[in-house]
């Protein structure tokens, strides 16, 4: 295993859209990703869950610079990802890629996969014309596909296969960092576990440290060291994989584990869990105390006039919370 | 088990494709009573959806077709009747909730007239009454404010409250039979959990026979009371929803629960490496004679690629169909 300690460091991220002046009015901002401070460990798995509109893809999209950060500090190793323009911004992306969600609309259909996963070495200027052929045969060979399947275009392919391809795109430039968007969600049950597995075997191979976005609480115990749950922009809680199942401390972590249908153990008395009401306020007009007072089965009127702050409440267990 | 309010029986569908004919069911049958929830369960392409179009009479033709087989609702037989007959039998008889409540809803008509409409379509209802009937069905779908969100469009309704009005015109009409097909997959966890409580709730409320149609073994434990696991247009393995998932025969089934990674309480420290079931679902149209799970299968014998096995009781009223499970 490679001896690489570059970590991912994120601090106080905040991505705002909007808020521009129109012709009459000042566009509304929708505060997406607002204070987000987290780090990795360089070989570990940090995961992030949430629902949609929760701010978990904006935050890997701006670690990724992939859409414009509004505030905070990303770094990555001994480099300020966030600060970085133009070229150097684009000879700073090998050390950090990305597996996008939908292995169908990623890749482009009139290219073979070949040309694909060797367009990053190209476009990087990796090693000589022949060395990039050896580096794209062995790639397929690290991700479970055949050499010979190069001369073959995407939809050639199968949903898995595909994102076996996806991942190595990621892997062609050697990143430190690769960011994972929901990347097995489109698949099939059967096919996740294949992905997922191959996922842990490059992590141990090449020391890969991996941001893992999802929604799928199951997965994410699975694959992830630490995990964050975001809601409404922000972190509200953040533990190792043990702790945050067995111990879990905020309320809307509570609602989230509850919600996921178990298939093993004892059927749950479905009446006694946290029952959500309704949808999560909208990220415009944010409400004044905490985020998610309005929905929270516990919530007291001091709630709703003070905001909580993300801080420790045990060992490596964050949460923002008054209450707790 | 009481008589069987809807019985589908040995249905086979065919298409015709370039490739050749695809037989997306191969002899499929299910049987649902009246109060109960039928979980159907499979991956993508194993004929799960197909199965829930041919009791609603809709499986695109050409250039599918029901080959044979029979489909009865309370004795009453579907294959076959006229497409004005149809028309009697759904959203009155049989009502259906689909995967996307954002491209099933109309955009340009208000939450309000689209569960009226079925109700004027069935029971010949005047349109106030009709939309009195579709702000009180709101209501029993939890919306709050429903006299108000029945003047709203889909566009500005969340995507869980859209799927709420999709069971709202399902359940307009009062049908003894709701298919839902795929009803949560595009929702976040919380809401699942909401419109699995309200489908249960309902269901108690009306004894609606409900078919659920997911690819999620937990939706399943959660609220089925049967199941039937398909592969390739098969029924693999049936039985009570207890039964089969403590106890499952068939290997594709054991799989289907070993190789996802279920929330654990308490999740172990060291992590092995998720059972997989290797390879992908074969095409329909390359099937050879044997069993169809056989290319994937770890415990393959010889006989399983020279006939298909039958679906047989291996303990009491649990149904497999696997050479090598059998009893």
């Amino acid at each position: 295993m490679n001896t690489r300690n570059s970590a991912l460091v994120v601090e106080d991220l905040k991505v705002h859209f909007g808020g521009g002046r129109g012709l009459f009015t000042t566009k509304p901002t929708v505060h997406a990703v607002d204070g987000v401070s987290f780090s990795v460990p360089a070989g570990a798995t940090f995961g992030i869950v949430g629902e949609s509109g929760s701010g978990k893809t904006t935050t890997a999209l701006a670690i990724m610079r992939l859409v414009p950060v509004t505030a905070g500090r990303v770094t990555l190793g001994n480099t300020v990802i966030s600060e970085l323009d133009k070229e150097d911004l684009r000879a700073a992306r090998r050390q950090f890629q990305i597996v996008f969600q939908d292995p169908y609309s990623s890749l482009d259909p009139r290219k073979r996969a070949g040309e694909i996963v060797r367009e990053p070495l190209d476009l990087m200027q990796i090693g000589t014309r022949a060395e990039r052929d050896a580096k794209v045969a062995d790639l397929f060979e690290q991700v479970g596909l055949r050499p010979e399947q190069r001369a073959l275009f995407p939809h050639q392919f199968s949903g898995g296969q595909r994102q076996r391809l996806g991942l190595a795109r990621a892997l062609s430039t050697e990143p430190d960092l690769i960011v994972c968007d929901e990347p097995v969600s489109a698949l099939d049950v059967a096919i996740q576990a294949q992905i997922l597995n191959l996922m842990a075997r490059l992590q141990r191979d090449l020391g890969l440290t991996y941001l893992f976005i999802s929604h799928d609480l199951g997965v994410v115990q699975h694959i992830c060291d630490e995990i964050a749950v975001m809601y409404l922009g922000q972190i509200v809680e953040q533990a190792d994989r043990v702790t945050l199942f067995t111990n879990p401390q905020h309320p809307y972590t509570k609602a989230l584990l509850a919600a996921v249908p178990m298939v093993h153990g004892n059927k749950r008395d479905r009446r006694n869990r946290i029952r959500l009401k309704g949808d999560p306020p909208s990220p415009v007009n944010l409400p004044k105390g905490c985020r998610f007072a309005s929905r929270c089965p516990m919530a007291e009127p001091r709630c709703h006039q003070e905001v909580p702050e993300l801080r420790e409440i045990g060992a490596g267990h964050k949460g923002a919370c008054l209450l707790i | 088990m009481s008589a069987p309010l809807l019985s589908v029986d040995d249905v086979v569908v065919d298409f015709k494709t370039r490739a050749g004919n695809a037989r997306v069911l191969d002899h499929v049958s299910l049987e649902v009573a009246s109060g109960e929830i039928l979980g159907i369960v499979g991956e993508s392409g194993c004929g799960k959806s197909m199965t829930a179009l041919s009791i609603m009479g809709l499986v695109p033709s050409p250039p599918g077709k029901v080959t044979s087989g029979s489909i009865r609702l309370e004795g009453r037989e579907l294959v076959g009747l006229s497409e004005a007959e149809l028309c009697e039998v759904r959203g009155r008889d049989i009502g259906m909730i689909f995967q996307e409540p954002m491209s099933s809803l109309n955009p340009v008509f208000t939450v309000g007239e689209q569960i009226a409409e079925s109700v004027r379509l069935h029971e010949n209802a005047s349109p106030k009454a009709a939309m009195a009937r579709a702000v009180e069905m709101l209501r029993a779908v939890e919306i709050p404010e429903a006299d108000l969100r029945a003047k709203a469009y889909p566009h500005q309704l969340s995507g869980g409250m859209r799927q709420r009005v999709m069971i709202a015109i399902a359940l307009a009409c009062r049908p003894r039979v709701l298919i839902a097909d795929e009803p949560t997959t595009a929702l976040d966890a919380t809401v699942q959990a909401q419109i699995f409580d309200l489908l249960q709730d309902l269901q108690s409320e009306t004894g609606t026979a409900i078919i659920l149609i997911t690819h999620d073994m937990g939706a399943i434990a959660e609220l089925a009371d049967r199941v039937a696991v398909m592969y390739a247009g098969r029924v693999v393995e049936k039985g009570t929803v207890d039964t089969v998932l403590s106890d499952p025969q068939h290997p594709y089934t054991k799989g289907l629960i070993t190789c996802v990674p279920h929330l654990e309480p308490e999740p172990p420290l060291v992590r092995a490496p998720l059972p997989e079931i290797p390879g992908v679902v074969p095409a329909l149209t390359e099937l050879g004679m044997g069993c169809a799970f056989a290319p994937r299968c770890g415990n393959r014998i010889a006989q399983c690629g020279e006939a298909k096995p039958p679906l047989e009781a291996t303990v009491g009223p649990h149904l497999t169909a696997c050479w090598v499970a059998g009893p």
